[in-house]
């Protein structure tokens, strides 16, 4: 009896704990599966086996139906094929250009010193407020910004050059991790009325640049840490074989960070893939992505729970399965980037 | 070079103004094309240009709006500026309750709280005035923190108090992200043993993160469902069959929060198991072979080591946090009343009732709010980092 409280050895817990472990580790499955389980039986409900109480098993105490499977496939096919469609096309690449722009900032912020002048950062954000106040004033925003920009050529050349302060790449870098802070909802309308200037409402641009620019902190603040830990000697001794930078960077350094690069990107995707305010915000009917189609399910008649269901099971199906696929990396990569912080 | 092609032209420009925005330090004495000369600055620069053209161009533009009211008559869309009221109706005038919520005197249990804070900032303030010089940054962050925890207990611990959306979103983030960090460390400790199987529990512990919130947010509604829903029989065994989310304002908060809890605990799960399994066994060992227990091996051992990587997890999740709206947007609609609002979905309410100017207050605020929290926690952080 006693050896059901003792480990074999210090690394091996005794069956007692093993019991207890397993219990608990058990239980937390079981309020993570049931839920999902959950939704799974609920797509294969009619209607009537969802209002008329809870129904457990399929076959015992309901029977399973195709209907809602055919109703968002077949029926309203065309929009859910374009609405995932619109989906995967958003995320992938906006991840792929978030993982791109992102790890050369990274990359270029841990390898060079950078000390733009406080001057030339100061004459910028005026040169801005400018356009934007120009532009709300009535005068054509064209004009506005064509204004604001010869303005901060000339004083970048003038102004600028008399401050001596100048930031460093812990500024730079703190600045584009900070912009993970500001909340959505605070920028969203300008953006609205920004693409709609530039008529790109309701397309796959609009929620690709937002989205890229979203989801650049995290890349960078991700990356940042990963390039820190990988050593410079390698790429010293490259450049001195006469490797061009982005030689180095592309052939070097990013196989290096292949762990990092794979957990930020599913990482990015799954925000991307996810995103619901922006989108709502952005698109009308063109561009539409799942999650909105998810919500349109909250009809005049109540929630269609069956095809909600259903819409959810698609979505999260190919994430999943990435998510199983890379599990290794998602740790690892993440794991770098916490530890510096 | 050749003939000025447009695209050359405009490339000896961008590096121009990019050199005379960026030097580069770095290895001058090896001799360097014009591409490789520009290479820093063409690395960052597309990170840089994104951000200003979707960030600080609107940020500053929602300012603007914040300071104005905007009509729309008849498809022409009237800015007028109105300065600060927009924020002075949140803070001090009609809004002022759905912000704030309802204050009343705190009890007992309040004004016991309150005092513990006071002195805790007190003491820090004290401690910043003997490492010299009057630590004028803390005096204001105690004053805006002491503020806040007011607020908290004079809505929350007292009797007629109502919490606003503030606080509702502050209790979100606060006590949502502890209960997350509890259970995600308790797990991953229990993860790292070796136990057959538990690849099983990452790959499952990990599902809830994948799934839009959105979708969280309805399936949670199924689940609280008190006639339809699975747990159906739980609620009739509790007498409670009757009951309805909807009406009482503590069970739609706490719906919303478990709902949180699902979705994002596997984030600290997941980050904390690769800490513990990170660990340099030796230390381990020898804190074994010296007789210490699991607990004080925990203590002196793990905890020391996966608390860099805490300290991130936590920032990260505090400012995620701070933005949720799709959950309590979809599981209660803000609902009863008010009662789960979250400032952003607040700011989102209002933007539908075309009050964009009040909307973008509302943002403002917000941003304040998470930048404030955000710059304690670093500060905080890295004093105790240093120190120890």
């Amino acid at each position: 009896m006693k050896a059901f409280f003792r480990s074999a050895s210090p690394f091996r817990p005794s069956p007692f704990k093993m019991l207890v472990s397993y219990l608990i580790l058990g239980f937390w499955a079981f309020l993570i599966l049931f839920p999902l389980y959950w939704l799974f039986i609920t797509a294969f409900k009619l209607p009537a086996a969802v209002n008329n109480g809870p129904f457990y098993i399929p076959f015992v105490d309901f029977q399973p139906s195709l209907h809602a499977w055919e109703y968002v496939l077949v029926e309203v096919g065309v929009d859910t094929r374009r609405m995932f469609i619109n989906t995967v096309v958003v995320a992938l690449s906006s991840a792929t250009l978030a993982l791109v722009i992102g790890s050369s900032a990274a990359y270029a912020l841990t390898r060079f010193q950078f000390q733009p002048k406080l001057g030339t950062v100061v004459v910028f954000l005026l040169c801005v407020a400018l356009a934007v106040i120009l532009s709300v004033l009535g005068v054509p925003w064209q004009l506005a910004v064509a204004v604001a920009v010869a303005l901060f050529v000339v004083s970048l050349f003038t102004i600028a050059r008399r401050f001596k302060r100048a930031l460093n790449n812990n500024d730079i870098a703190f600045w584009l991790i900070s912009q993970r802070i500001m909340p959505p909802v605070a920028v969203v309308i300008p953006i609205y009325i920004v693409f709609q200037q530039l008529r790109l409402l309701d397309t796959w641009a609009a929620l690709i640049i937002t989205y890229v620019a979203t989801n650049l902190p995290i890349v960078v603040w991700l990356m940042r840490d990963y390039f820190m830990s990988i050593p410079y000697e390698l790429e010293e001794s490259a450049q001195i074989d006469g490797a061009s930078r982005f030689r180095i960077f592309a052939q070097i350094v990013l196989p290096l960070a292949k762990p990092g690069l794979v957990a930020t990107f599913l990482f990015v995707l799954v925000f991307c893939w996810n995103e619901y305010l922006l989108s709502l915000f952005l698109t009308n009917a063109n561009a539409q992505t799942m999650p909105q189609a998810v919500v349109a399910q909250n009809a005049t008649r109540g929630p269609q729970w069956w095809y909600m269901s259903v819409l959810v099971l698609i979505m999260i199906a190919p994430v999943i399965g990435m998510a199983i696929a890379l599990e290794r990396y998602i740790a690892r990569g993440l794991l770098v980037g916490a530890i510096k912080g | 070079m050749g003939a000025q092609h447009p695209f050359l032209l405009l490339w000896q420009m961008a590096t121009v103004i990019s050199r005379a925005t960026f030097s580069d330090a770095r290895g001058a004495h090896i001799q360097r094309s014009r591409l490789e000369r520009a290479a820093p600055a063409l690395f960052i620069l597309p990170a840089v240009l994104v951000v200003l053209f979707i960030s600080i161009f609107p940020l500053l533009m929602s300012l603007f709006l914040s300071l104005s009211r905007i009509r729309f008559a008849g498809g022409a869309v009237q800015f007028e500026f109105v300065a600060l009221n927009n924020y002075r109706k949140l803070l001090l005038g009609s809004e002022q309750k759905v912000l704030f919520g309802v204050l009343d005197t705190p009890s007992p249990i309040g004004w016991a709280l309150l005092a513990a804070v006071a002195f805790g900032l007190a003491w820090w303030i004290v401690k910043g005035m003997r490492s010299g010089g009057l630590p004028i940054g803390r005096i204001l962050a105690s004053a805006l923190l002491g503020g806040l925890s007011w607020l908290v207990v004079a809505t929350l611990f007292s009797e007629k108090g109502r919490p606003g959306t503030l606080v509702v979103t502050m209790l979100y983030v606060f006590v949502g992200i502890t209960l997350q960090y509890l259970i995600g460390l308790g797990l991953a400790l229990l993860c790292a043993q070796q136990l057959p199987g538990r690849t099983f529990f990452r790959v499952v512990f990990l599902l809830p993160m994948m799934i839009t919130p959105v979708g969280v947010g309805y399936l949670f509604r199924m689940l609280a469902d008190t006639n339809k829903g699975p747990l159906m029989p739980l609620w009739v065994a509790l007498g409670l069959q009757d009951f309805s989310w909807a009406n009482n304002a503590w069970g739609a908060r706490i719906a919303v929060m478990i709902g949180d809890l699902w979705q994002w605990t596997p984030f600290m799960f997941i980050v904390l198991l690769a800490a513990l399994e990170g660990q340099d066994v030796e230390p381990v060992e020898a804190a074994i072979v010296d007789g210490a227990n699991s607990w004080q091996i925990f203590r002196y051992v793990t905890l020391p080591t996966i608390l860099p990587v805490s300290a991130t997890l936590i920032l990260i999740r505090m400012i995620e946090a701070f933005k949720i709206i799709d959950l309590p947007n979809i599981l209660t609609n803000g609902g009863p009343g008010t009662a789960t609002e979250t400032l952003t979905l607040y700011a989102y309410r209002i933007w539908r009732a075309l009050d964009i100017g009040g909307s973008a207050a509302i943002a403002y605020i917000l941003l304040f709010l998470v930048t404030f929290f955000a710059m304690v926690y670093v500060r905080a952080l890295r004093a105790r980092l240093v120190s120890t």
